[in-house]
């Protein structure tokens, strides 16, 4: 090879190494959007965040609600389920941390966290304590456990026999964790919003 | 055929003997990327990697389609507009695979026409032409039943007219029709295995696609001289060619990339311009649309279609003949399917010595006269069939058979060929110069072009 | 070949587009929309004023069944806020029909945020969600799209000539039997009376006879952003708004679209010099 074609051959792997860079960023930004259109739609993404009437939850009573295809407990709450809940001693419970997004990570599994904050301060709808949500699926094997039953008064998992008290701590059973708690706030008296705007 | 001599794949470390032993994958892949390639070819000779693109760019768009939608008659019109609006990029997706097919037949129609120029149907590439006719045919379904799918106003009441089609076969037709549509009108029957179809099609064209290449590659490529390489030893196949990888390869990938970004800019700024605005309407079985017109690619077949009617005399005489068994109707659909059968046939009718036509004077003349026909006929297909339309149709139709049944044949015994170079290597070697490097004229300046 | 080729495709791409035909000569106006051309885009608060004509005037009759009330947040349309769209179907006391109520039968309940528009109230009146792509204001001339090619396909501009072409009956359709409907210069597939033909069967008026009255008078509603509310500005408005109803991702297809163009061109340079340093000693000859 003569001496001016090394200099050529320089600059001619200078082309090469570009074409292949620039031909490599081509195919990957083609083939990003069709590995992104398999992420939730705008459609799906929308109802990650849902707002929930509760001008019809009266004392005691409690709505299953679906929410991203999964049930939610919504419970009005008496006096002697709060009661009972707060009578309950943190250091006895078989999971301790609060299980709360709203709470923030580390929370103790108290019942003031693991209830939803009233709106407003004067003579609200659902006074402090009152207004319990929760996931609606056992942390054990995912079955939905059955409201108002099981020795703690507050949900019985029949698939495996998990007992929740009426704060939706695990108490007895096989389940390993308190059910989950969602991101859920009242943004009116009587609305419930589940889960963040995006 | 042997085949071009050329080195083959030799195993080189332990673990590719090893491999080899077991499965040639590793010798399949060099000796299809290490082939021999005609060193002359031209900047027509790219469409067969743009096809080859094109279709993996429709089956992978076509995928991530159907993962949206749905093949229901109630929910299928709002499931494009749900991928529209909702699904991330599905607005952008979902026009490539819609223009996506007009690439398509951009691009097989220029394949198609540049194989009848340079002859590369003939003989030995027969096979070869007659695997890419049926590709062709089956391109031609899958895109008709892909327009179906969106359950628009053109989907429905296309699928209508086109199944009609069949119902024009004498005696058996609407039993064949009632049988495509699993009913005796378009619905939910039709729109599911047409779904199902169009889904399926596509994986066999990919199969089609590589006994295409392997046919070619066993008879080697044709180039713009119609002049075979030399086989007598590997030097000499050499002189001729050069290895598809790297040269062919980049040379290719150079005109898709300015291809692509054409298609780009069609995708882009005016996605819906190929397309029919009746389609945006939702179907409805009760009102037809005030045109029916068919996708751009049909059209020069759709005017051969509608040319024949029964105030033609042929028909007439046809119709009198078969004692009114094949009435216009059905001529005029067997005209259509004729006209795609005659390609076919074009290795036969083709009589001429010489293969490509840049050595042949009389022939080329007919050749643009052709490509000017298929024009004419795509656009006369989307007129309406009033006033002087069906004439310029019988006209375009009959100069499209003529070409091919009479003109071919004819023109082998009258014309006399000019002489192609003896090789290869000489037709090369007259576009570049030894002394002169590249030269400022265009690489096609071959003789009388 | 070559050259010719390309020539004859490009000629082929301008006929095939050029596929419906109208029935007669309809006038359809070239209006200059903010989301034309290569850099074109919506024009926020003329979709926000589209919209208002849209609620106030045109949803007594017509859906937007396509479009979600959540839509109206989005980035590129009119924009607004979450709560903002709240208040817009409280305000307008939007109702949907929902499936799950009333045991399955289904009842009316309060929209909320992610539900769709509610579609069209009135027979005959056609859901407007994809109209500014369902219709096409330029044709031709002669099938050749040329037209089509130059101003774009002209669906908007279809309809703001359609909600500005009403006009007094011309004097030719008086003569015979009294037409059904309203006489409209830019409606194409309407009725039209024989009187009006001439004798080759050619139409002498522009545009034919649509079933709606006309919708838009001008100052139908008052503008917050005190924007002109003249007939032609309010029809210019809605057609925006219905484009934007019908292709809602245009800002972001336009974006891609030139990213791509631009990144496809500077490899296709690259390509170029590659192919062309790769084929340099070939071509000299200097491998022999």
């Amino acid at each position: 090879m003569s001496h001016s074609e090394e200099t050529a051959g320089t600059r001619r792997d200078f082309i090469y190494y570009a074409t292949a860079g620039a031909g490599a960023v081509a195919t990957a930004g083609a083939v990003w959007p069709l590995v992104d259109s398999m992420n939730p739609s705008a459609d799906v993404l929308a109802l990650a965040s849902i707002r929930v009437p509760l001008d019809e939850l009266t004392e005691g009573m409690q709505i299953v609600r679906l929410w991203q295809g999964k049930p939610v407990f919504i419970r009005y709450r008496n006096a002697e389920e709060i009661e009972a809940a707060r009578a309950v001693d943190v250091s006895e419970l078989p999971d301790q941390d609060a299980q709360n997004d709203n709470a923030g990570s580390g929370a103790e599994a108290t019942d003031e966290n693991r209830t939803i904050a009233p709106f407003g301060s004067d003579d609200p709808v659902f006074p402090a304590g009152a207004l319990y949500v929760s996931s609606g699926i056992c942390t054990h094997l995912g079955c939905v456990p059955v409201g108002e039953a099981g020795d703690f008064g507050g949900w019985f998992c029949p698939c495996h026999g998990s007992h929740y008290d009426t704060a939706g701590r695990i108490r007895k059973g096989p389940a390993p964790r308190n059910l989950p708690i969602p991101y859920a706030v009242l943004v009116e008296e009587t609305v419930l919003q589940l889960g963040e705007e995006a | 055929m042997a085949g071009i001599p050329h080195d083959h794949y030799e195993p080189g470390s332990g673990g590719e003997k090893w491999l080899h032993k077991r499965l040639p994958i590793l010798g399949l892949a060099y000796d299809t990327l290490m082939l021999p390639t005609p060193k002359n070819l031209n900047w027509m000779w790219i469409w067969g990697i743009v096809l080859t693109i094109t279709l993996v760019m429709q089956i992978v768009t076509g995928v991530i389609l159907a993962m949206h939608y749905v093949a229901d008659t109630e929910l299928a019109f709002g499931r494009i507009e749900h991928i529209m609006r909702n699904v991330n990029g599905g607005h952008m997706i979902r026009y490539v695979h819609m223009n996506g097919a007009s690439l398509f037949f951009v691009a097989v129609y220029a394949h198609i026409f540049r194989s009848l120029y340079y002859g590369s149907y003939k003989a030995p590439r027969e096979v070869t032409w007659i695997i890419g006719i049926l590709m062709f045919v089956l391109m031609m379904g899958t895109a008709f039943m892909g327009y179906v799918l969106p359950w628009g106003q053109m989907s429905f009441h296309g699928t209508a007219v086109i199944t009609g089609l069949f119902g024009a076969i004498p005696f058996v037709g609407e039993a064949i029709q009632t049988w495509l549509l699993g009913a005796s009108a378009v619905g939910q029957p039709a729109l599911n295995r047409f779904f199902a179809l169009h889904y399926m099609l596509p994986f066999i064209l990919l199969g089609l696609t590589l006994v295409h290449i392997w046919a070619f590659h066993t008879t080697g490529n044709n180039n713009p001289t119609g002049v075979e390489v030399r086989r007598t030893s590997k030097e000499d196949a050499q002189k001729d060619t050069l290895p598809f990888w790297p040269y062919f390869v980049i040379k290719d990938l150079l005109a898709l990339v300015v291809i692509l970004a054409v298609f780009t800019a069609v995708v882009g700024f005016m996605p819906n311009y190929l397309g029919h605005p009746d389609n945006y309407i939702p179907a409805n079985p009760a009102a037809t649309p005030a045109h029916i017109v068919p996708e751009w690619y049909f059209l020069p077949f759709y005017a051969i279609l509608r040319a024949f009617d029964d105030s033609v005399w042929l028909v007439m005489l046809t119709k009198f003949v078969t004692f009114g068994i094949i009435d216009g109707k059905f001529f005029g659909v067997l005209a259509m399917f004729g006209a795609i059968a005659v390609m076919a046939l074009a290795p036969w009718l083709d009589t001429s010595s010489v293969r490509s036509g840049r050595y042949r004077p009389m022939f080329k003349w007919w050749f643009w006269l052709l490509v000017v026909d298929f024009f004419v006929l795509m656009w006369v297909g989307a007129r309406p069939a009033e006033g002087i339309y069906p004439v310029i149709s019988l006209i375009g139709a009959t100069y499209w058979f003529g070409y091919f049944l009479v003109v071919l044949p004819l023109l082998g015994v009258i014309e006399k060929p000019l002489t192609p170079p003896a090789t290869i290597e000489e037709d090369f070697a007259a576009h570049y110069p030894k002394s002169a490097g590249s030269t400022g004229t265009s690489s096609s300046a071959a003789p009388a072009e | 070949m070559l050259k010719s080729l390309a020539l004859s495709t490009a000629l082929g791409l301008g006929v095939i587009a050029g596929s419906a035909q109208a029935a007669g000569d309809t006038h359809i106006e070239d209006f200059d929309f903010s989301f034309e051309g290569m850099f074109g885009s919506y024009d926020r608060m003329q979709l926000q004023r589209g919209l208002q004509i849209f609620t106030e005037v045109c949803s007594q009759c017509h859906g937007l069944e396509y479009v979600a009330f959540r839509n109206l947040a989005d980035e590129g349309g009119p924009d607004w806020t979450d709560d903002e769209v709240r208040d817009y179907i409280e305000y307008n006391q939007i109702e949907v029909f929902d499936p799950a109520l009333d045991d399955g039968y289904g009842d009316l309940r309060a929209a909320v945020i992610t539900d769709q528009f509610p579609g069209s109230q009135v027979e005959g009146a056609p859901d407007l969600s994809l109209m500014a792509k369902a219709r096409a204001g330029f044709h031709g001339p002669y099938g050749l799209g040329i037209n089509q090619f130059i101003y774009g396909m002209g669906g908007p501009e279809y309809i703001a000539s359609l909600l500005t072409g009403y006009a007094d009956e011309p004097e030719c359709a008086l003569e015979g039997e009294p037409m059904d409907g309203n006489y409209n210069t830019a409606f194409e597939y309407g009725g039209y009376p024989e009187s009006c033909l001439d004798e080759d069967g050619k139409h002498t008026v522009p545009g034919t006879w649509i079933a709606m009255g006309q919708p838009l008078w001008g100052e139908d509603v008052e503008f917050a952003d005190g924007h002109s509310n003249d007939l032609h500005h309010e029809a210019e408005d809605v057609a925006a708004f219905l484009m934007w109803a019908a292709e809602p991702g245009l800002n972001a297809r336009k974006q891609a679209g030139l990213t791509g163009v631009i990144f496809l061109s500077v490899l296709a340079v690259l390509l170029y010099l590659t192919n062309k340093r790769l084929w340099a000693p070939v071509k000299k000859g200097r491998d022999e």
